[in-house]
């Protein structure tokens, strides 16, 4: 009785629309085939989510704040091709992931002192690195992919297994499991929930709404910056093309999700979920042979319907 | 003369309050009606009815020129020739002047494009008209807000308006902006349309006034010509009524200790409009209850804000005797400040979290160890302001939004009063709340003083400041006009000082 209550009480949950869509999607998608519902699809599937939904970590506590990053691809590729640089030039390991983690820093920097500090439109500071990144990307590589030598250990941040699980899927998880404590249960999470709810109420309620924005932008590029290194070790080639457009996509993933572009609303787990769904149908597109360019049109029909379902929801006065 | 506009046994109910009770209006053409009263006494409900706005309740009746009207919306007012200038304007600031003036009417060429020629030239003989030198083609954004009003003006103008209503047209304007208007105003009325001037100033009443109606608690009290009338019957009029009895009996909790000195606070102003606030000079002692009051516009919210570090200011203050730097509210809260504003939903709440997520947001690090949260703890203390101060909620875990204002309001002193600040601003703290929310909410204030806090209470709600203030600050267009004490001060003599 008390598990089935527990279990009823999650439909309260804000993730719960997302979860329902996402085991539906399945499920759909298993009865037309066999191949779906496997061990095997089914991580290889959770890896090529995985990016989109560690980025979508850092996108969904921007959007909680009321801001926006179109930074994140520019980040993400950068810090692979600077990482990739680092090997080409000699430098270990080490040194050359901490190199690509401090390009996502300084990207966060950047977009959260001209957002804070001279008091830029999120969109339009974000629209601003993001065409710096890619500009520096082509300038570096001139259009020719950079494949230097790399260890072998480095590989396994992007190839490896732990038991049947690929590395970048644990750390997903490990990340989810740390910023929803975060988000939750620290005074941190509160603040940025606060400073999107109502910037003026939490300012005069002695918040530093600044600091906070500052911080979810260096937290955004940063862990975009992660992503882009666990992409160049899975590849072990640095594209001069890597990450453009995946900001619409982890956008896309907080907003299914149940992110208010408003601000004050959304979570981490449902913003990976939102991009668990996408990997899904890409995969889906792919086993069902159908058209993949008929995959995109097929995410936009997902989002208009996930957030529309969300907005008519919260219309009905049930809680959000 | 003949009445414009007849309003006869006007009512108009609220769930909960009979905003109007039986209120007959006549406004003749070509005269200038003045309508007084205290913020509260429905002047208000009383335009929007007239404007269209809301609907009177069954039983009234309207007569435009004779002819009895219901008067279905805004635009069949307007269409009847009733026009309103409200006191937030409701200009576009990025169009040009004659832009605004032609909104959404605007004249067309044969081709379907707009003609500016026309437009424009309408506007500069409208404006004219006026006795006025403002340019149609400047954008008003870059016009003062007094040149904003009168553009306003020259809308209402250009409808063909027969009656015009000015909501304290003057409240936010510089002395040389408000004789403008006030000539305008004559003017026009000179030319045969019926001004009704909302106002709180004594001495603009009597300058511009043919006739006089005065307002109080829903009813018509009085309606005069201005040469029958004074000053002082005017205030007594306004005001006279027997102080609440659920209030209680005044004690004081004033110490001699001065807490917060505050000496030539001066507003450093980015744009030259509203009020300009300067040389305020004032003690605040500890347990004392300090009353701040002021017509609209006086600048009674701006002194606060600037204490509180969210405008810029100059000038000095001291807490406990040392100098104390506050530029932000954060600075203002390490002091031992907290500030209670008078728009909750907008300033105050955070309406999409739960009451205790609003509660703890001002004291958060209580209940955190390193970052985290404590919940139990947190729920705990929230629990526990609930019930001390009576909120009423289904649990702690409500959103703030679909509580009522009165018990918003308590959320909002409920997370002042935990953080235990030693001086608590107060701004409206019971405006657009029912009158037992209200008693409540004295009662919890004079608690807090008598456990030594120190409270400076903003209202415009005179009773409310003479019955819980042990003493009065009165502030008129941005400077100290009057210090009263307990003893002193009445609602004449407050007034007096707001006004004179």
């Amino acid at each position: 009785m008390r598990v089935l209550h527990q279990l009823l009480q999650l439909r309260h949950m804000r993730e719960f629309n997302v979860l329902i869509a996402l085991i539906l999607m399945g499920l759909l998608i298993s009865l037309f085939t066999p191949y779906f519902l496997t061990v095997s699809n089914l991580m290889g599937v959770s890896r090529a989510f995985s990016l989109t939904a560690i980025m979508s970590i850092g996108m969904v506590m921007v959007i909680i704040t009321g801001g926006i990053d179109l930074s994140v691809g520019s980040a993400m590729g950068l810090a692979g091709l600077i990482t990739a640089l680092c090997f080409d030039a000699g430098y270990s390991q080490y040194a050359a992931v901490a190199a690509g983690l401090g390009v996502g820093l300084a990207f966060g920097l950047t977009n959260g002192l001209l957002i804070t500090a001279i008091g830029l439109p999120p969109f339009i500071a974000t629209l601003g690195t993001l065409s710096i990144g890619r500009g520096l990307m082509y300038m570096i590589t001139h259009g020719v992919p950079l494949t230097p030598e790399t260890p072998d250990s480095f590989s396994f941040l992007g190839q490896g297994y732990v038991g049947p699980v690929p590395v970048p899927v644990v750390i997903l998880l490990v990340l989810t499991l740390i910023f929803t404590v975060i988000m939750t249960r620290t005074r941190f999470g509160r603040h940025v929930y606060a400073t999107g709810g109502n910037e003026n109420a939490a300012r005069l309620s002695g918040v530093k709404v600044q600091r906070v924005k500052l911080a979810v932008y260096v937290l955004s590029s940063t862990i975009s910056a992660l992503a882009g290194v666990i992409a160049f070790s899975r590849y072990l080639s640095a594209e001069p093309a890597s990450g453009f457009g995946s900001e619409l996509e982890v956008i896309a993933a907080a907003a299914i999700g149940g992110a208010s572009l408003a601000g004050g609303i959304g979570s981490v787990l449902g913003a990976v979920i939102g991009a668990a769904l996408i990997g899904e149908i890409a995969n889906g597109v792919v086993l069902l042979n159908i058209n993949t360019y008929a995959q995109q049109a097929i995410t936009g029909g997902v989002i208009l319907i996930a957030v529309s379902l969300d907005v008519l929801r919260n219309r009905m006065g049930g809680r959000g | 003369m003949k009445p414009f506009l007849e309003m006869i046994g006007i009512s108009k109910t609220f769930p909960g309050v009979k905003a109007l009770d039986h209120v007959d209006l006549h406004l003749n053409s070509g005269e200038v009606h003045v309508l007084a009263g205290e913020n509260g006494a429905g002047k208000s409900t009383l335009m929007k009815i007239m404007t269209g706005v809301l609907r009177a309740d069954p039983g009234g009746e309207i007569r435009v020129e004779g002819e009895p009207v219901v008067i279905k919306n805004p635009v069949h007012a307007r269409s009847l020739g009733i026009s309103i200038i409200y006191q937030e304007l409701a200009v576009v600031n990025n169009l040009t002047v004659a832009e605004n003036v032609f909104l959404a009417r605007e004249p067309l060429l044969p081709t379907g494009l707009i003609d500016r020629t026309k437009m424009n030239a309408d506007t500069r003989a409208v404006l004219h008209e006026l006795g006025v030198e403002i340019d149609p083609e400047a954008m008003v954004g870059t016009l003062s807000i007094g040149q904003r009003q009168l553009i306003e003006i020259a809308r209402a103008i250009s409808y063909n308006s027969k009656l015009i209503i000015m909501d304290e047209p003057t409240a936010s304007l510089s002395h040389h902006e408000a004789s403008t208007l006030l000539r305008m105003s004559r003017k026009l009325a000179a030319q045969g349309v019926g001004i009704v001037f909302i106002s709180h100033k004594l001495e603009e009443i009597f300058e511009i006034a043919d006739r006089v109606t005065v307002l109080r608690d829903g009813r018509t009290v009085d309606t005069r010509p201005v040469s029958e009338m004074t000053s002082d019957l005017l205030v007594r009029l306004m005001v006279d009524r027997e102080l609440d009895q659920l209030f209680g009996h005044h004690i004081s909790h004033a110490t001699d200790e001065v807490l917060m000195s505050v000496r030539n606070l001066t507003e450093k102003r980015v744009k030259d409009e509203g009020v300009f606030v300067r040389d305020v000079d004032f003690d605040l002692r500890r347990g004392e209850v300090l009353g701040f009051f002021g017509l609209v516009g006086a600048g009674r919210t701006e002194v606060m804000e600037m204490i509180f570090g969210s405008r810029p200011h100059s000038g000095e203050i001291s807490i406990n005797g040392k100098p104390a730097r506050i530029s932000s509210p954060s600075d203002a809260i390490e002091h031992g400040l907290g500030f209670v504003t008078e728009d909750r939903q907008s300033r105050g709440l955070v309406l999409g979290m739960s009451v205790r997520e609003n509660f703890s947001l001002t004291h958060l690090s209580d209940y955190c160890s390193l970052d985290f949260v404590n919940r139990r703890k947190e729920t705990a203390a929230c629990a526990d302001y609930i019930r001390a101060l009576g909120i009423k909620t289904p649990s702690p875990e409500q959103k703030v939004l679909n509580l009522s204002g009165g018990n918003q309001q308590k959320v909002v002193l409920a997370k002042w009063a935990a953080r235990r600040p030693q001086i608590l601003i107060v701004d409206e703290p019971t405006r657009g709340i029912d009158i037992g929310a209200k008693a409540e909410v004295h009662t919890l204030l004079g608690k807090m003083a008598e456990e030594g806090m120190s409270i400076i209470v903003v209202s415009s709600d005179l009773p409310e400041i003479l019955a819980i203030s042990d003493r009065v600050i009165v502030l008129k267009e941005g400077k100290i006009s009057g210090e009263l004490t307990r003893e002193n001060a009445t609602q004449e003599s407050v007034m007096l000082a707001a006004t004179g």
